[in-house]
């Protein structure tokens, strides 16, 4: 008779046989026999968190910057409701998460018991799916499925509840073998004729673009080799969203920045311009699209997604191709080669006009601000970090806010996978936990989280975890003592009234840093800048760095609200210039 | 232009509603109703009636019938994302006055009245095949089974024959002919 192992060792086994290496959690009541098998499963390693929201987002910076699923051991109750934000943060930016959750004993469930709470209720618009496991025999079947459902098609967490008694049973373990088929809801529809019509619009293109997002990155590293080349191999311009930033080199002449609400001038204007809109893995949501009823107005649109209802959502396009990016992006460079084998000669003649178009835009030089000798400019201080830093294969994560959309800008990034960032649901606090899993899955390589000080402030316990495992990681703080982004859009849309946008008590960051047992920096003037950065990268230990910055900066270019692509605020000089006061900010 | 005070857009123009019927198959699970439901309320869709019930207990499947109304695009929308949901396999929607489909509601009515009031009740609503299916010389409970808007229309005429209470289902559909959804 073959062996009976506990639901607890089930659990472990599973996670064996789907080769997880690290698993982010925080033991409680109603996991404590999962905990207890840990010390038998030595290839799986326990990151202790400090908060459970920071297991999650920790989970999420391991999975983007290794590609792998992100592992979340949560105890019921609480534990599970503090996973909740890390959840949707997954969700909305597509990220695999398989989150285990305990939960009190099946002849419990439904009476109010200590830590109880409806965990698959609470999750279930925040995973792609969610389990309980009422029964010991379902338990292997449903972690094998999770991790199915988490890492194919459009990824996304998922997350399984197994109460306590379940965790005690026993029973067989049958040998696992990794199908290679996928859940069934990820669909590769496109065809050949497809194909053939998207080149024949990109040949006949005067005004082309490609669009691209996150799904590029998530289609694996292969994905954005492809995405070169075709760039390459066309000539045209590309420009990506926040989440696709690394899948194509941030310094490449063909590369027009991002778009957006921040993006730069040139691709926003190429965006609303454009006759041909090759969207590649990007869901144009609204802090991209800014006024759907003039967006693009003259263009065809192509779009590229693996989700099928990505297509049409908030865009109508007129090709919609559904697939895995690094599928459908292979069969259009083999058609191109066969079909168009001179594709560039033939096509410069074609856009040369439009490429003219876009240098003119890109003489605005829409991400330029007038520098100060006596105080640090934010995007002063990433620029300096950038050039500090390009050479050493660096990974960012940020928080959200100002300091986010000025690292976009101002950072560039050649390499998928480089970047960490709340897009969807813009969590504040995510960025420290993020590079604290960053760091797991590359303990040699140099991790920044770019952040502001209100929101690292929100998950600034995991520093205790990066000191406890020794993970160097570098938080550097664009202090401004205001919520940034808030006080910004006051400033520009409430009159200037900045109702509780400041802090007004904030810690010291440098003896919070030594509180902590890591190292604290603070950069007071730009003179001194660079050496504290050269202090910072040269410290092998977790390091907080103070950068206080100007206080009153905004993030330009802006997109004003309900405004089309090509009607941006740049900086504060063509402020001057148009003289946006007071009717005009109104329409802000 | 409104002005707008909001880092969001404003809303743009609405489209045209229609009323669609979504049928569903679906694994016979635990929540699995909530999954399809929530999917509704969390993305502010419609329902206007739901009627479901395990129809294969050998597979375990449920069929899910709702009535939803909207715009073209968000009847898509709807299928695309009920599609994406693990325990759906598959998904079919027609329009209401799809001529090819039978689309049926089913209505308990309890009159409480006299013999004669009841006749005329029980007359009206000769059309829609009426059961009775309870009866005593001052009560009765009759069955129908008849479009939306009969009902409707007829729980509003017959409250002056004594209807006081009335249970309905929600729409159910199927095709018409040897035509099966796909």
């Amino acid at each position: 008779m073959s062996k009976l192992y506990t639901g607890a060792e089930i659990v472990f086994k599973c996670l064996q046989d789907q080769d997880v290496d690290f698993i982010f959690g925080y033991p409680g009541g109603a996991v404590l026999p999962i905990y207890d098998e840990l010390k038998n499963f030595n290839s799986i390693k326990h990151i202790l968190v400090r908060h459970e929201q920071g297991a999650g987002h920790a989970a999420e910076g391991y999975a983007r910057s290794s590609g792998k699923p992100g592992i979340v051991l949560v105890t019921s109750g609480p534990g599970a409701t503090n996973a909740v934000t890390a959840l949707t943060d997954a969700y909305m930016d597509s990220i695999p998460l398989v989150c285990i959750s305990g939960q009190v004993p099946t002849h419990l469930i439904g009476t109010d018991a200590f830590q109880e709470c409806d965990t698959t209720g609470i999750t279930r618009p925040c995973t792609k799916h969610n389990w309980l496991v009422k029964d010991i025999k379902d338990l292997q079947k449903t972690i094998h499925k999770a991790f199915e459902v988490a890492t194919t098609g459009r990824p996304g967490p998922v997350l399984v509840d197994i109460p306590k008694d379940i965790q005690f049973q026993k029973i067989k373990y049958a040998p696992f073998k990794k199908s290679k088929n996928t859940n069934g809801k990820s669909y590769s529809y496109f065809n050949q004729s497809e194909i053939d019509k998207l080149v024949d619009l990109m040949s006949k293109s005067k005004k082309p673009i490609f669009y691209t997002g996150g799904g590029v990155i998530n289609s694996g590293p292969k994905a954005s080799e492809l995405l070169k080349e075709l760039v390459r191999l066309t000539g045209f311009p590309i420009t990506s969203t926040l989440q696709g930033l690394g899948c194509y080199p941030g310094d490449d002449e063909q590369f027009l920045g991002m778009l957006g609400m921040h993006g730069t001038y040139e691709a926003n204007n190429a965006m609303h311009d454009c006759d041909l809109m090759i969207n590649i893995g990007a869901r144009f949501d609204d802090r991209i699209t800014g006024k759907l009823d003039e967006f693009s107005p003259n263009s065809k649109k192509v779009h590229i997604d693996i989700d099928p209802s990505s297509i049409n959502k908030n865009v109508k396009v007129d090709l919609p191709l559904v697939g895995d990016v690094k599928l459908v992006l292979t069969s259009i460079i083999k058609t191109i080669k066969k079909k168009k084998p001179n594709f560039v000669k033939s096509n410069n003649h074609n856009t040369s006009k439009w490429w003219e178009k876009i240098n003119k835009w890109r003489q605005k030089k829409s991400l330029n601000y007038i520098n100060s000798d006596s105080s640090i400019k934010p995007q002063y201080a990433i620029e300096r970090l950038y050039e500090l830093t390009k050479n050493k294969d660096t990974y960012i994560t940020t928080e959200v806010g100002q300091h986010q959309m000025w690292a976009a800008q101002h950072y560039k990034f050649d390499k998928p996978n480089r970047w960490m960032t709340s897009g969807g649901l813009g969590t504040m606090g995510y960025g420290l936990p993020a590079a604290v899993g960053v760091q797991i899955a590359h303990p040699n390589k140099l991790v920044i989280d770019i952040a502001g000080e209100a929101s690292v402030l929100m998950t600034m316990q995991e520093m205790s975890t990066a000191v406890q495992y020794g993970l160097p990681i570098k938080i550097f703080i664009l202090n401004n003592e205001y919520m940034g982004m808030v006080r910004q859009w006051q400033e520009l849309l409430h009159d200037k009234n900045y109702s509780e946008s400041y802090t007004a008590a904030l810690p010291d960051f440098v003896k919070l840093a030594e509180a902590y047992g890591c190292v604290g920096i603070r950069a007071r003037t730009p003179d001194e800048l660079d050496d504290k950065i050269i202090e910072m990268l040269n410290t092998d230990r977790p390091v907080i760095f103070d950068c206080l910055v100007d206080k009153q900066e905004n993030c330009f270019p802006m997109i004003p609200s309900g405004k089309p692509h090509n009607q941006m605020i740049l900086g504060p000089e063509d402020e001057k210039d148009n003289k946006i006061t007071g009717k005009g900010k109104a329409l802000v | 232009m409104p002005k707008s005070k909001s880092a969001y857009s404003v809303a743009g123009k609405k489209g045209k509603l229609d009323t669609h019927i979504i049928v569903v198959w679906v694994d016979n699970e635990a929540g699995v109703l909530a999954r399809v439901v929530g999917l509704f309320s969390g993305r502010g869709y419609n329902i206007e009636s739901l009627a479901v019930a395990e129809v294969d207990s050998k597979l375990n499947i449920s069929r899910v019938t709702i009535v939803t109304t909207g715009t073209p695009e968000v009847i898509d929308q709807i299928k695309l994302q009920l599609k994406k949901l693990v325990p759906v396999h598959k998904v079919a929607s027609f329009k209401r006055d799809d001529k090819k489909v039978i689309f049926k509601e089913m209505a308990l009515f309890k009159f409480v009245t006299n013999n004669k009031k009841l006749k005329i009740a029980i007359n009206a609503c000769k059309k829609f095949n009426p059961v009775i299916l309870d009866e005593t010389n001052k009560s009765c409970v009759l069955q129908v089974t008849a479009l939306r808007r009969e009902i409707d229309k007829m729980s509003t005429s017959l409250k002056k024959y004594g209807l006081i209470s009335i249970s309905r289902t929600g729409a159910v559909a199927m095709t018409r002919g040897s035509e099966v959804f796909k």
